[in-house]
C-alpha cells in the first residue's frame, strides 16, 4: 500500500541480496483527499444554514358585525388599498360617493414601494413614534434605561393616541408579496396598530377605477 | 560552469495539512447540517427585515402559488395525537404503523379520505405526487379541524416539555412552549387565498400569526 508508483523507496530493483525493504512510510493521500473534498462539497451544497425567520402579525379579533353607523371613528389613520403591484391610500375617515364628507367623497392617492413612496409617507405620518423612539434609544445607549423598560416604553409609545394606525384592505388581485412588503414597511416605520380588514364594496369600485390593470 | 542538477523523482507534496483541513471542514458541515426535508411543495417566501427565528413548537400552514393549502406540525408526538383525534372525528381507521409514519412525515396537503393511501406511499413518491391541498370551504372545512386538534395536541406536548424543563431546574418561560401559528405563503400567491386560511385561524380565535420570510437587511 505504501507509496504506490513514484520512485522513492528502493523496491524490487536491487537484484542481489535480499534486503529488508527500506520503503518509506509515506502514503499517497490523493484518493483520500479526493474523497474528503467530494464529501465537503456535498455537505456544503446540501446543508441549509439559516433557519427561516418569521414576522409576526396580530390580526384583530373577529367580532360579530357591528350595526351600520356604529363603526368606530378612525382618527390618525392611513388606509392602504392593495391591488396587484399597485398601492393606494387615503388618510383618516372614508367617505363614499353616496355619503360624502366635508371635502367630498374620498379620493385615492397612488404611491409605490420605493424609498420615496410608502416609506417616506409612513415616516412622515408616524414621526411622533419615530422621534420618541430616537429619544428612548439615546437614553438606552447612555444606560439610563434598562433593556426591558426600553421595550415596554416603546410598545406603549406605539399604542399612543398620536401614533399612526394603519388599515390594510386588499382586492382579489393583490399578491402575498405585495401584502408582506407592505407589512414589512409598516414594521420599519414602527407602526403599532396594523389591522388587515375586509374591503368595502364602494372602496373596491374606487380601487378598480384607479387601478390600471382592470 | 557547474551543472544545474535537475532533481529527479516525483514532485510529491505533503498533503497532510490539506487533508487535515478538509476533514475538519467535512466534520463541521456534517455536524452542523440540517437537511432540507422532502417537501411536497416548493414555496418562495417574500423577504422582510424580521429577525425572529422560527419557534420550536409550530403549526404551519403552507399556501403555494396556485392557492393549494398544506398542513405541517413540528412535534412527532403531537402529530400522532392529532391524527388519532382526526381519525375519530372523520371515522377513518389508521393502523399503528401508519400513525408512526405520520409522526415523521413532513408537510402534506390531501383530504382525510386520501390520507391513509398517502401515508402508505414511499417517501420519494409522496414528495412527487400531486395532491389537491386541504379543503377549507365552509361545507367541508378540514383545515379548521386540523388546526383545532393540532392546537390541542401541540398545547399538550408543549405543556409536557415545559414541565420537563422545570424539573431540570431551569426557569423556562411558559410562552416559549406554547404552539405558534406560522403561515408560509408563496410571494406569487394571491392574498385572497391566504385570507381564507387566515380567516380559519381567526374563527378559532388564533389571531397572532407569523409569516415565514427570508431575511433582508434593514434600511439605515
Amino acid at each position: 500500500m505504501a507509496d504506490m508508483g513514484e520512485g522513492g523507496g528502493g523496491g524490487d530493483h536491487g537484484k542481489g541480496k535480499k534486503r529488508a525493504k527500506k520503503s518509506s512510510t509515506r502514503v499517497d493521500m490523493t484518493p483520500m483527499v479526493d474523497l474528503a473534498f467530494l464529501l465537503l462539497t456535498f455537505f456544503v451544497l446540501t446543508s441549509t444554514f439559516s433557519k427561516p425567520k418569521v414576522m409576526s402579525l396580530v390580526y384583530p379579533a373577529k367580532v360579530d358585525d357591528l350595526p351600520p353607523g356604529e363603526r368606530p371613528k378612525i382618527n390618525n389613520a392611513i388606509t392602504f388599498l392593495l391591488s396587484e403591484d399597485e398601492i393606494f391610500y387615503y388618510v383618516d375617515q372614508y367617505y363614499s360617493k353616496a355619503n360624502p364628507g366635508p371635502n367630498g367623497p374620498t379620493k385615492l392617492l397612488k404611491t409605490d414601494f420605493g424609498p420615496k413612496g410608502v416609506r417616506k409617507l409612513l415616516a412622515d405620518g408616524n414621526s411622533y413614534v419615530l422621534e420618541g423612539k430616537e429619544k428612548l434609544k439615546e437614553k438606552l445607549d447612555k444606560k439610563q434605561l434598562a433593556d426591558t423598560t426600553y421595550l415596554s416604553m416603546l410598545s406603549k409609545l406605539k399604542q399612543n393616541k398620536l401614533a399612526l394606525k394603519v388599515l390594510i384592505k386588499t382586492d382579489d388581485k393583490a399578491t402575498c408579496k405585495n401584502f408582506i412588503d407592505l407589512i414589512d414597511e409598516l414594521k420599519i416605520a414602527e407602526i403599532g396598530v396594523i389591522a388587515p380588514v375586509d374591503i368595502l364594496g364602494s372602496e373596491l369600485e374606487l380601487l378598480k377605477e384607479n387601478s390600471k390593470n382592470k | 560552469m557547474p551543472k544545474i542538477k535537475i532533481p529527479k523523482g516525483s514532485p510529491s507534496i505533503d498533503m497532510t495539512p490539506m487533508v487535515d483541513l478538509a476533514f475538519l471542514l467535512v466534520t463541521f458541515f456534517m455536524l452542523s447540517a440540517s437537511f432540507r426535508s422532502d417537501e411536497p411543495v416548493q414555496v418562495s417566501t417574500p423577504s422582510s427585515i424580521a429577525d425572529k427565528i422560527i419557534p420550536e413548537n409550530v403549526i404551519m400552514v403552507t399556501i403555494d402559488k396556485g392557492g393549494r393549502v398544506f398542513f405541517n406540525m413540528s412535534n412527532p408526538e403531537a402529530r400522532k395525537e392529532l391524527l388519532q383525534n382526526m381519525a375519530g372525528k372523520y371515522k377513518i381507521g389508521f393502523s399503528q404503523e401508519q400513525l408512526e409514519k405520520f409522526g415523521f412525515m413532513s408537510t402534506f396537503g390531501c383530504t382525510m379520505r386520501e390520507l391513509p393511501s398517502y401515508i402508505d406511499m414511499p417517501g420519494q413518491e409522496r414528495a412527487r405526487v400531486n395532491t389537491k391541498g386541504i379543503p377549507l370551504d365552509s361545507l367541508d372545512n378540514q383545515l379548521k379541524d386540523w388546526i383545532f386538534y393540532g392546537n390541542i395536541a401541540a398545547l399538550n406536548t408543549g405543556q409536557t416539555a415545559y414541565q420537563e424543563a422545570k424539573l431540570k431546574g431551569e426557569s423556562p418561560d411558559p410562552n416559549d412552549f406554547k404552539p405558534k401559528y406560522v403561515l408560509r405563503v408563496d410571494g406569487g400567491a394571491v392574498y385572497a387565498h391566504a385570507q381564507n386560511v387566515i380567516n380559519v385561524f381567526r374563527d378559532l380565535q388564533l389571531n397572532n400569526l407569523n409569516f415565514v420570510t427570508t431575511t433582508e437587511l434593514a434600511p439605515q
